[in-house]
């Protein structure tokens, strides 16, 4: 449970995170009930950004676990340090230790090397627990984390169960490559994040950018907006018309009509294939380019 | 958590009801907490209490998209409304109200008796033998017969126990990174310093790990074209063995559009599963349009339903009326994305027959396999294929 004040979304916004309703009462739910969040959308809608301004707005760790294919529990949670095991057994060939003393000293605290899960519930202050990316983990991992998410305790056969000292604020995020067992969507608060409107995507880009001209930011953001509802195949995220912005500043463009040679050159900002780069001709972005002006 | 006599419980409760009801997986951890943390602490403002209860009551992207309908309707006066219950209830739609479209697509037990031999263009049928021996029945009859009435329990049997049986010959493939790999396997460091100890902590005893195995993802789509109404009766059999005995499967079924036909097959009743097939299959006639419903496809479903492990089938018989460079440049955005691409044209298994269409022609060059399935023999015997891909 947390001491969290009522208005984080505009504790958010002062971290440069601007949040809609739904995503700060989801979050402040989170925070209130103890419940891990899972964050569910596109690419590049600002969901492990979230974590990020949270801990920044808890002042507390942020500990990350990146999911990926064929994560098993010794990056995950925790992993013996062999070498120092290695190590310790041959120094201790002269010592008068016998093997079971031997033993159980190689397999204790100070031997063991603390991944992030494990990291997460054995810190004095609750900190942010982000695990990034759950849909690319295998389905065995996921099962696992079950218990984690429920017990807050890890069992390591030589030492024990360690039961949490605090329980993290925990943000899982997916990109839906695959579907969530609904055991896991069922300990979880839930809230979609879709790519922010007009508004906020100003807002987001005068914050990030506090040099850039607010009429420039403002056809950035039109710009943007435009073309996600073109037919593209990989849509730009908030990250990307963030990078766009800095590039168009760093080339000093002053207005989306004044270069369209420029303009066109700087896409590679937005556009991340090659086809979507094909698709956005010169004229498609000259009419994007008008309409937003 | 209020007492029973707070007057938004009985409200609340009758809430979570209706979310039940259409479909919401809510139980009742979720009730404790919606009443004790959003009913008690409620702020008399409807979107805060809204916002609330979405991120509580929600679980999926489909939930979180038609809450926003349901909260209205209960609480703001439209009254309930129960949807997704009318449309899957099978007693709510009589034969007569199917759509004609699909009976084509069925063969019926009187028929099946018969057995007559297929009429093709193209020559008779290879391997008539076969137990599930595709036919061509008589068109009068078949028009009678209610879609659910296709489900036959030996056959089903039969048909799941081969799908189960394919999916499994692909069930594994290695992660790349262990696949390539030189070395057979890895040393299990955990083991071999336990193992070790009695020789001073010297690896002499090494212990390995084993390597991890990944399932596949077997994608399917079905023609259910005029040109294969014969066989569609077949492959939908075969299809929903995959779905319920597979977990990682999608399925789709194309004609001129595209539907995604995964859950409705995965109902383990096969007579509720095919009276929700007939529901969505409204609409549906005419000829195949599969490059169009290939770009549906990578349009809405791709991302998220294929990645390196994903197994590709098409069930068709390459007919197409749309344009061939359409399909091929589909074909080559699945590929992409997919590991491996099959087709199974029935039409292989008539003698003389050539796959010279422009569309066959035109993806015969991106696809990985290319063969014969007419009958639960000739599925069968792709078991060998599958396995190496």
């Amino acid at each position: 449970m947390t001491n969290a004040t009522p208005d984080i979304k505009s504790r958010l916004s002062d971290v440069g995170y601007f949040a809609n309703d739904g995503l700060a009462t989801a979050l402040q739910l989170a925070l209130n009930l103890g419940r891990p969040l899972l964050l569910e959308g596109e690419a590049g809608v600002g969901k492990t950004e979230i974590a990020k301004s949270l801990a920044s707005i808890l002042d507390t760790k942020l500990i990350r676990l990146q999911c990926y294919e064929g994560l098993d529990a010794s990056s995950a949670i925790y992993e013996w340090n062999y070498q120092r095991q290695l190590l310790s057994i041959k120094a201790s060939e002269f010592s008068d230790r016998d093997a079971t003393e031997l033993e159980e000293h190689i397999f204790s605290e100070s031997f063991l090397l603390e991944r992030p899960l494990l990291q997460a519930i054995r810190q004095d202050k609750s900190p942010v627990l982000l695990i990034d990316e759950i849909d690319r983990a295998d389905m065995e991992f996921e099962a696992y984390l079950l218990e984690i998410l429920s017990e807050f305790q890890i069992t390591v056969p030589e030492l024990g169960t360690i039961k949490a000292t605090t329980i993290p604020h925990v943000i899982l995020t997916s990109n839906g490559t695959r579907e969530l067992s609904d055991a896991l969507r069922r300990r979880c608060l839930y809230s979609y994040v879709s790519f922010p409107d007009l508004e906020r995507e100003l807002e987001i880009i005068l914050a990030r950018l506090p040099n850039i001209e607010a009429t420039l930011a403002g056809q950035i953001a039109r710009f943007v907006q435009a073309l996600r509802k073109e037919e593209l195949e990989k849509v730009p995220g908030i990250a990307e018309t963030l990078d766009w912005a800095a590039a168009l500043c760093s080339l000093n463009i002053r207005s989306l009509r004044d270069e369209p040679v420029k303009l066109q050159s700087s896409l590679i900002c937005l556009l991340k294939t090659e086809s979507d780069l094909h698709s956005i001709a010169a004229e498609v972005t000259s009419r994007l380019a008008g309409e937003a002006a | 958590m209020q007492t029973l006599s707070h007057p938004l419980t009985t409200r609340t409760v009758g809430f979570i009801e209706h979310l039940r009801m259409n479909g919401f997986a809510v139980g009742p951890s979720e009730s404790e907490a919606c009443l004790s943390h959003i009913i008690g602490k409620t702020t008399g403002e409807r979107g805060l209490d809204h916002d609330r209860m979405k991120a509580l009551l929600t679980g999926c992207k489909e939930e979180w998209d038609s809450f926003d309908k349901l909260f209205e309707s209960y609480w703001i006066g439209a009254g309930k409304s129960r949807e997704r219950m009318k449309k899957t209830t099978p007693s709510t739609r009589t034969s007569k109200n199917l759509p004609q479209a699909w009976k084509n697509h069925f063969g019926d037990d009187e028929a099946a008796e018969k057995a007559p031999q297929i009429e093709s263009e193209g020559g008779t049928e290879v391997g008539e033998t076969a137990s599930g021996r595709l036919i061509a029945v008589d068109q009068n009859t078949r028009m009678k017969i209610d879609l659910r009435q296709f489900v036959e329990p030996d056959e089903i049997a039969a048909a799941e126990a081969l799908a189960y049986r394919l999916a499994s010959a692909i069930r594994y493939r290695l992660s790349r990174r262990f696949y390539n790999s030189r070395k057979t396997t890895r040393l299990d460091m955990r083991r071999t310093i336990r193992r070790n100890m009695k020789h001073g902590g010297t690896p002499i005893d090494l212990s390995f790990k084993a390597k991890p195995q990944q399932p596949v993802r077997i994608i399917v789509f079905l023609d259910v074209s005029g040109s294969m109404q014969h066989y569609s009766r077949f492959f939908l059999q075969f299809v929903k063995g995959l779905v319920c005995q597979w977990a990682q499967t999608d399925a789709y079924l194309f004609h001129t559009k595209l539907v995604r036909v995964a859950d409705a097959m995965s109902d383990k009743n096969s007579f509720r599963a095919m009276t929700r097939l007939s529901l969505m299959a409204e609409g549906f006639g005419g000829g195949t349009k599969l490059g169009d419903c290939l770009e549906t496809f990578n349009r809405q479903y791709a991302k998220k339903t294929l990645n390196g492990r994903s197994i590709v089938m098409i069930f068709s018989d390459g007919y197409e009326v749309g344009e061939p460079d359409r399909l091929c440049e589909q074909l080559v955005k699945i590929k992409k994305r997919a590991r491996r691409l099959v087709w199974l044209n029935p039409l292989l298994g008539w003698q003389n027959y050539q796959p010279i269409t422009a569309a066959m022609n035109a993806a015969k060059p991106l696809v990985d396999h290319f063969a014969v399935a007419n009958t639960l023999q000739s599925l069968a015997a792709i078991e060998t294929d599958l396995m190496k891909l």
